[in-house]
């Protein structure tokens, strides 16, 4: 009998090629490529007055150097905006190459190509930049109030301002209604940058045949298609004459979302032009200053509530850093404005948000993309609630709950992808139950009292989120079933280490009925499957699983058609074990999918002894209709598409036990426990091990990671050394409970879990150390010395 | 982040090793472990002319335990030091501090020596030599010269080693009887470098009080600087001395300063937190001695 695949904790098939040195990453392609290097700006915000490259024309192994106006045509204009919005009144986006000005340091000047990377930053050293300087902008608020503009057509530095407001159900706005509220709080919340930081950072490495007026590009990329898009446009090339390829991928988390990155449009640019092959790899010290950063912002927030701690009216006010450019739009405001509310029914709620441009790298969607700055500040505020009105923390918050009866929940926003935000289902109250069981909240008091007996500070904090998943437009799946009666899979999404050649071997494997070993998955390959949107927004499991499911299920009908012409019973009484096909009940009748493969492809040749029993004479096809009848394509395979009609909405809810220490201020978690729903569950392990990787990142935005710039707008911290991301040395044991509230949305009742561990980590941290110390917590992150400048000034 | 171009020497002796240094002077630089010179170079930050890789030298890998101390070659991997019983039992602070230096990784490729030529005030190792007051061997063409711990650290990655000097080995000091150690340090993260650290030495007299009461504090000023705390102490059993005025006496003498990852006040608060627990713990091994 075939196992129930999906569901089940399949152990991740790519772990022992990925974990032994066999994966295949850009950098390992193209060994005999040409390398290219970039100049970069040193200055925050300055003039190009001159470039002088001829000290460099000496260096041995030189091949080309370009500048911005080496560019042709639409190469030479600004990079696309991505997003565009109406809110975004003054979108702004960077040459592939400066033109005339730099606006951060680490924007890309001049490319120089040579023999290999060593000789090319060799030649980057000798080129002169004449820099004339501008005063640089840095800091959200600064820039707000700053005369002196990052573009000079955008007055204020505001590239977008929106505003959401869903009012009281008396129809009042939610500032009359706090107004009115029996009880007010007002307060202030500020939020660092971080970045999504993958081990690897960015490539691009372009093969140009010539013969066949054909390219071929490798990126370390989460959209192969869009990238195939773009660079076709950008190079004036017929789409059908480009592939692209996503490799293996040494991590994304939403900075290789965004696309075309300059270095790939201009790597393949000048693989064309010089006939050669042409590789890039990012470095650490690139990526930290010419990639993107996210997070930062400061939110000013207002909020009414009456004696139960129901929250009448929210107001919140944003000012979002969106760094020099905006080239995904302001996905990570919009994100933030409406994830806010998250698993509460608010009486009334307004929010505002102006995206402010500063002389820094750019802003863009890292993982939670804006969900932990709305659950940092919506979870802060249950907390000060509670301390307000002197109530236990998870009895204000399951005052607020959307109750399990109440979906679907119109939030009356529109989110992210331009839809209304309407939570399909879950079940709020039983999660709090499970996360209070799971770390002990009702017996902490007692814990607490007792370290507080022995000197030690202990302190409890939890998180609650609601994650808008799967959003659209589509994903496919491909199936084809070969007559060695192996199945191949693939979606257009790239992967980044997620496990989808085994999630979606597992949907594939339950749906036809064969051993898992049969199927294999390909992803982010133009060649195989030309249309698809990419791998973010935790909705490659919802989309392209739901694709591949509805594929598989095309090719099960036809295969049990034809099986049931060979075996000359009714489709209806046939099912699939093994890979065989056989009539219920009666497991001697029976004939292998392989054969089925055959059979479904009729044919002239044959070319092993299989197909020849699909050959013409072999007697296998009626005299009464065509070999291929009408309406049908030769081939045991199926292509589908899954577009859903709106987001779908995972929740979860976090708790944290920690202790600081009384003298030196160092933080120590000492429990983690996640209660998580992502519907469905594919595979619990991968599920586990994206909460467990996601928590390690939040952790890092509770208490380690920043983004320090000085007033230059230079990047202080730019190395591993002085950027603190946690090491398995900081990271505690993650506890996790699952409950599974199947989505209505989809036939195969998930939720996406990618990004759900990082997001309310910094909430649940801040109330933790906040309950240990009795100093109220209000920015992100908190270091030991930031802990005891804080004791001081309390 | 790849370096810019130098000329690659990889000596097979002593005395070839310190001719090419010789020629090189200024333009030279010492390749042992790497574990700092390699970042340095890849990311511009150094661009010495010349590299002398001593990889290749015989005899400088000797870890030597006797009676007056551990002698430790420029070859001896912190990895190999920090298992080494015989300079475990000798000067156990050794072992102690090298436990908090970096990762195993790193400390299997990096050296005791190339780190005290390296003189990073926020590293342990040269915390350690002038709180013992060791000494460096330094070579050069035609002779050596030992130069005392004291002398040694001359500035932030600066030291006494002249160009065309190569380090060949360092001498900890044996632990006296009667005596204990211990190193205390606050890091951001596991292995990294100190926010504050503080290395103790506790020597008790025959009637078991304290005579010796010495600390060198890490990441507290431009070089490690050593503080003899003995009289703030008081000439009295470990029990009753004066823990907490000692560490006093040392918070106030250090001269911590802000950075991204700390301001002064807090390293200052924590040198004087760790300077307590340092000197205690050194005393109860002085006991156990």
């Amino acid at each position: 009998m075939t196992t129930r695949l999906f569901g089940e904790p399949v152990q991740r098939r790519e772990d022992p090629r990925l974990l032994t040195g066999r994966g295949r990453y850009l950098d390992d392609l193209g060994p005999d490529a040409l390398a290219a290097a970039f100049v970069r700006s040193p200055h925050a915000h300055a003039l190009i007055r001159d470039i002088d490259v001829s000290a460099a024309l000496d260096v041995d192994g030189l091949v080309a150097i370009y500048t911005w106006e080496d560019l042709p045509d639409r190469l030479a204009e600004p990079l696309p905006l991505l997003i565009p919005h109406p809110a975004l009144t003054h979108g702004r986006t960077a040459h592939p190459l400066a033109r005339e000005r730099v606006r951060h340091v680490g924007e890309p000047v001049v490319m120089v190509v040579a023999r290999d990377r060593y000789l090319a930053e060799d030649a980057c050293a000798l080129i002169r930049v004449d820099y004339e300087l501008l005063k640089p902008v840095v800091g959200v608020e600064e820039a707000a109030q700053s005369a002196q503009p990052v573009h000079d057509d955008v007055p204020g530095n505001v590239g977008a301002h929106l505003v959401q407001e869903v009012p009281s159900a008396d129809g009042r706005g939610a500032r009359e209604v706090i107004e009115g509220a029996p009880h007010t709080l007002a307060f202030r919340l500020d939020v660092e940058r971080s970045a999504s930081m993958p081990l690897e950072g960015r490539g691009v490495y372009a093969r140009w045949d010539a013969d066949d007026a054909s390219l071929r590009v490798y990126s370390s990329t989460q959209t192969s298609t869009s990238v195939r898009m773009a660079v076709a446009a950008k190079l004036g090339l017929p789409l059908p004459k480009v592939e692209v390829i996503a490799p293996d991928v040494g991590g994304g988390f939403g900075v290789k979302i965004v696309h075309p990155w300059p270095e790939e449009v201009l790597v393949p640019w000048a693989a064309m032009l010089l006939g050669r092959e042409v590789k890039w790899a990012e470095d650490r010290r690139e990526h930290f200053v010419s990639s993107a950063h996210e997070r930062a912002q400061v939110q000013f927030v207002r909020v009414g509530f009456d004696d139960e701690g129901r929250v009448l009216g929210l107001e919140v006010n944003i000012l979002h850093d969106h760094g020099a450019y905006t080239p995904y739009g302001i996905i990570v405001p919009i994100i933030t404005s409406t994830q806010l509310p998250g698993p509460y029914r608010l009486g009334s709620y307004r929010v505002e948000f102006s995206s402010i441009y500063t002389n820094t790298v750019q802003v863009t969607p890292y993982r939670g993309a804006g969900r932990p700055q709305a659950v940092f500040c919506m979870e802060r505020t249950m907390d000060r609630i509670a301390a307000h009105l002197g109530l236990d923390r998870t009895a204000v918050r399951a005052a607020n709950f959307i109750q399990p009866g109440e979906f679907p929940y119109d939030q009356g926003l529109i989110f992210q992808d331009g839809r209304p935000l309407i939570y399909d289902s879950g079940d709020y109250p039983e999660s709090l139950r499970m996360l209070k069981e799971l770390i002990g909240w009702d017996s902490f008091p007692g814990l607490k009292a007792e370290a507080a007996r022995e000197g030690r500070r202990l302190g409890i904090g939890i998180g609650c989120y609601v994650e808008g998943t799967g959003v659209g437009p589509y994903e496919g799946g491909h199936v084809q079933v070969t007559s060695d009666g192996r199945v191949h899979v693939s979606t257009g999404l790239t992967s980044q280490g997620q496990g989808h050649e085994t999630a979606f071997a597992q949907i594939a494997a339950t749906e036809l009925g064969v051993p898992l070993d049969r199927v294999s998955v390909v992803t982010g390959d133009t060649r195989r499957f030309g249309y698809a949107v990419g791998t973010f927004a935790s909705r490659a499991a919802v989309m392209s699983g739901n694709a591949i499911a509805l594929a598989c299920r095309k090719v099960r009908e036809k295969a049990l058609r034809i099986a049931a012409d060979a075996l000359e019973a009714d489709p209806r009484d046939l099912e699939i074990t093994d890979g065989v096909v056989h009539v219920t009940g009666t497991p001697a009748a029976a004939v292998p999918l392989a054969t089925v493969a055959v059979l479904a492809n009729p044919l002239r040749y044959a070319f092993d002894a299989e197909a020849a029993r699909a050959t013409q004479f072999a007697g296998a096809s009626s005299f009464d209709r065509p070999p291929v009848q009408e309406g049908q394509e030769p081939g045991l395979e199926g292509r589908d598409y899954y577009s859903p009609i709106r987001s779908t909405f995972a929740s979860g809810m976090h708790a944290a036990i920690v202790e600081t220490d009384p003298l030196t201020a160092e933080i120590r978690i000492l429990r983690y426990a996640v209660v998580h729903d992502c519907g469905n569950l594919i595979n619990p392990m991968i599920v586990e091990g994206q909460i467990h990787g996601g928590v390690a990142q939040g952790v890092g935005g509770a208490l380690y990671e920043r983004m320090v710039y000085d007033g230059h707008g230079q990047l202080l911290n730019a190395s591993f050394m002085d950027f603190l991301m946690p090491y398995a040395t900081e990271v505690p044991h993650v506890e996790t409970a699952h409950l599974q509230t199947p989505s209505p949305l989809n036939p195969l009742g998930i939720k996406g879990a990618g990004e759900a561990g990082v997001i309310p980590v910094s909430a649940v941290i801040a109330a933790a150390v906040e309950d240990a110390e009795g100093i109220p917590i209000d920015r992100m992150p908190i270091s030991p010395s930031d802990l005891f400048g804080l004791r001081g000034a309390s | 982040m790849k370096p810019p171009p130098f000329d690659y020497h990889a000596p097979r002796s002593l005395g070839e090793a310190l001719d090419v240094l010789a020629e090189a002077g200024e333009e030279g630089k010492v390749l042992a472990g790497g574990q700092s010179l390699i970042p340095l170079l890849n990311m511009r930050l150094a661009a010495p002319a010349h590299l002398v890789d001593i990889n290749r030298l015989p005899g400088l890998a000797a870890v030597e335990a006797a009676p007056d101390g551990v002698r430790i070659g420029a070859l001896a991997r912190h990895a190999q030091v920090e298992r080494s019983e015989p300079a475990a039992v000798a000067q156990p602070l050794l072992r102690q501090a090298l436990r908090l230096v970096a990762h195993p990784v790193i400390r299997n490729r990096g050296t005791v020596v190339g780190s005290l030529v390296h003189a990073d005030p926020a590293a342990e190792l040269p915390a350690v030599l002038a709180l013992l007051g060791g000494s460096v061997r330094l070579a050069r063409r035609g002779g050596t010269r030992d130069v005392p711990a004291g002398e040694f650290f001359t500035g932030p990655l600066e030291s006494a080693a002249a160009p065309g000097e190569l380090a060949v080995s360092a001498l900890f000091p044996a632990l006296p009887p009667r005596s204990g150690t211990a190193f205390r340090e606050v890091a951001r993260r596991h292995g990294d470098y100190a926010l504050a650290g503080v290395a103790a030495l506790v020597g008790l007299d025959e009637d078991l009080r304290v005579t010796t009461a010495r600390v060198a504090c890490v990441s507290a000023g431009p070089v490690p600087a050593v503080a003899d705390v003995a009289g703030a102490c008081g000439h009295r059993p470990p029990a009753s001395a004066d823990w907490a005025g000692a560490a006093e006496a040392v918070r106030a003498r250090a001269e911590p300063e802000d950075d991204i990852h700390a301001t002064a006040a807090y390293r200052r608060h924590l040198i004087g937190v760790l300077a307590e627990r340092a000197l205690r713990d050194a005393a109860r091994e002085a006991l156990n001695a």
